[in-house]
């Protein structure tokens, strides 16, 4: 069952750097699991432990407010690379709810609605907003389809972000599409018949 | 994206949507797509068939479905006893939990006794599960070489299979669409990879991002299937859902005889209606873009994504922003630098992009007769065990171990490195897979991305290298 997602006021952190790909968020290594439970441990491990293993000391990610930070904004063209779902779910396990970026891959993108991890999409300058933010809270309202951001000088902002209708639906209601592919089963089973 | 009414000119992205939809998509709900050919593997089907299991729903249709073992399995023969060398206990379990989920639920999986096992990308057109006009899906990115036979094939993930395997049917919007014209020849001694390389380095690693690509253009025409599905495969690599080329007279003489296909004459009827699924002359598309095919040249990338690529002989290209910085220190490469200087540790010749026959030929005529050099580790690894034993038959094993390189047991090995086959922190490797990332091969591992060929060649000259180089410095047989 998909947790549903309204709104979310909470912190971001902030992974600045480009093309984020699926191998640093979830190294192959740790896809021998055949469950989900603890994949959480193995997000982004190649950048959070050395090569002798231990916690890379001042690492945002090894921070205590990592994971009291919900909100990851990752650079541009986050979540290229493979198709596991993995990766969205060790993002999930860590702690984080929303991804923002300014282009999130294909599949990461429909990997992350189908698991309750919000995909949010911004303009390059109100993303690049974000980076230059570094942390604080923001808002991220699935209802509106806003994100709010409060600047320290006391200006808000309310940026639109556009999502899929279906996939808003789900997250917002916490559905699972099987049911709805399930009901469509007569019409499956009438295309089938006409092949 | 609104597809255009059926009575319009259609590409060939467009037909194949169209005949495969149960429903349409609407302004509140995706198309449900009809899946032809559902491709399963061990890393990303547990959890599916768990779904199944959770709510107690059967597979669909198990006839449409075919497995096989590839990632997590080891490429070392079993000891005495017949026990494999698993990397771990959870890697063989997870090669178990397939074997049972398909047992359960009536699946054919290509298990270690099977001749035909091999990476799920490579068996699938060399059984001829894959054919022209399918739609085709599987748990992993690379799924997109399918599309080398006119079909519609993209990687989902683990949920989606579930969906597949209880409804054989997928829930998508219709991507947009964008056709890349490759005029031209490709000159003596570049590759599929090669034009791959230089697409991706041209559209950018998003460039394709939310659409299909059609690649159209003598230089296609030109190509045998399997450089076609190396090109293919790589379609993801520039950011697309999915890559295809229409089928033609290659095609199908591919596919004649092959187990899965039509034989005698059901075969000739279908080979006709394959043929008309071509885009139509003036179909649309969201995108189109021309390249010179003829002034590609051997290619190698030099750092953490695969369109950061030069050709062989040319200079480590300026960092144009932090990102490539990054990457630069990461590989411990300079802008100005030459690459012709960097020491190689590691060649591995393999994958579902480069890992058939053609390719392993191609890699052998470089060693025939040469050495790689004393301090460079040389893993070929056949695609599939149907491609070892071709290998094997025509003595390509004999020159790989003359030369000093390793024989493996089919299987995705170092490609993604998550069954033991690794390349060490801080070490080079040159890689005939399709990922150069971080810590793709293994943590702090340095990847290159290069043909089966120049691939041979930097492990006989032991740093980065061109096969003209080899022929003229070394003498072969
Ligand atoms: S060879 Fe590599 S890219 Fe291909 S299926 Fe295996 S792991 Fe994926």
């Amino acid at each position: 069952m998909m947790q549903a997602f309204t709104r979310l006021t909470g912190n971001i952190l902030v992974l600045a750097q480009e093309n984020i790909d699926t191998d640093q968020i979830i190294p192959g290594r740790f896809l021998t699991a055949t469950n989900f439970d603890d994949i959480g441990e193995g997000a982004f491990a190649d950048w959070r432990y050395d090569d002798a293993g231990e916690l890379v000391a001042g690492h945002v990610l090894n921070q205590a407010r990592a994971r009291h930070s919900p909100i990851l904004v990752g650079g541009h063209n986050f979540g290229c690379g493979s198709s596991r779902e993995h990766a969205p779910r060790a993002l999930l396990g860590f702690g984080f709810r929303v991804v923002i970026s300014s282009q999130i891959a294909d599949i990461f993108k429909s990997n992350a609605q189908n698991t309750g991890l919000l995909p949010v999409v911004l303009k390059p300058e109100q993303h690049a907003r974000l980076l230059q933010m570094d942390a604080g809270e923001i808002t991220v309202d699935l209802e509106r389809c806003c994100v709010i951001v409060c600047e320290e000088s006391g200006e808000q902002h309310n940026w639109p972000f556009t999502m899929d209708p279906f996939a808003r639906h789900c997250l917002l209601h916490g559905l699972d599409r099987l049911d709805f592919l399930s009901q469509a089963e007569p019409a499956i089973q009438a295309y089938e018949n006409g092949i | 994206m609104v597809s255009a009414p059926e009575s319009q000119p259609q590409s060939l992205f467009d037909k194949l949507w169209n005949t495969h939809l149960v429903q349409a998509q609407s302004e509140t709900t995706p198309a449900i797509l009809y899946i032809d050919l559902h491709l399963v593997h061990e890393v990303t089907s547990p959890q599916g068939f768990d779904l199944l299991r959770e709510k107690d729903i059967a597979v669909r249709c198990p006839e449409r479905t075919l497995a096989t073992l590839d990632h997590s399995t080891p490429t070392l023969p079993p000891d005495k006893d017949g026990r494999r060398p698993y990397i771990t206990e959870q890697a063989q379990r997870q090669v178990q939990t397939l074997r049972n989920n398909c047992k359960e639920f009536g699946i054919e999986l290509h298990d270690w006794d099977s001749p035909s096992r091999g990476v799920v990308h490579v068996m699938g057109p060399e059984l001829g599960a894959t054919q022209p006009g399918m739609t085709i899906v599987c748990g992993d990115s690379h799924t997109s070489t399918h599309g080398a036979f006119g079909a519609l094939a993209f990687g989902i993930g683990t949920t989606e299979v579930g969906h597949v395997l209880a409804r054989q049917c997928l829930l998508q919007n219709k991507p947009g669409s964008m056709r890349i014209n490759l005029d031209g020849r490709l000159g003596n001694g570049v590759t599929a990879k090669d034009l791959a390389l230089y697409i991706i380095n041209h559209i950018g690693m998003n460039g394709g991002t939310g659409h299909v690509i059609e690649y159209t253009g003598e230089a296609v025409r030109g190509l045998d299937m399997e450089s076609r599905m190396t090109l293919c495969n790589m379609t993801i690599e520039a950011g697309a859902r999915a890559g295809m080329i229409a089928p033609d007279q290659v095609t199908i003489d591919y596919l004649r005889g092959r187990r899965k296909v039509p034989q005698g004459e059901a075969f000739e009827a279908a080979a006709e209606k394959w043929l008309k699924l071509a885009s139509d002359p003036s179909a649309y598309f969201d995108h189109e873009i021309s390249l010179d095919a003829s002034a590609i040249r051997p290619t190698i990338t030099y750092g953490t994504d695969p369109g950061m690529s030069v050709a062989i002989g040319e200079m480590v290209p300026v960092a144009v922003n932090a990102s490539q910085q990054k990457a630069l220190e990461y590989m411990d490469l300079s802008s100005g630098q030459s690459l012709a200087e960097r020491k190689v540790d590691i060649v591995f010749v393999g994958s579902c992009t480069n890992g058939r026959i053609s390719d392993l030929r191609a890699t052998a005529k470089v060693l025939r007769g040469r050495k790689i050099a004393p301090h460079v580790r040389m893993l070929v690894v056949p695609g599939s065990e149907n491609i070892r034993r071709q290998a094997e038959l025509e003595g390509l094993d004999k020159v790989v171990r003359a030369a000093g390189a390793e024989w493996r047991l089919a299987g995705c090995s170092m490609c993604l490195a998550m069954n033991g086959d690794i390349v060490p922190p801080g070490k080079t490797a040159v890689s005939t897979s399709n990922r150069n990332f971080a810590g793709r091969q293994g943590k702090g591992s340095r990847t290159m991305l290069a043909s089966p060929e120049t691939a041979a060649a930097c492990a006989v000259m032991g740093r980065v290298a061109g096969v003209s180089e080899v022929e003229s410095t070394q003498e072969g047989e």
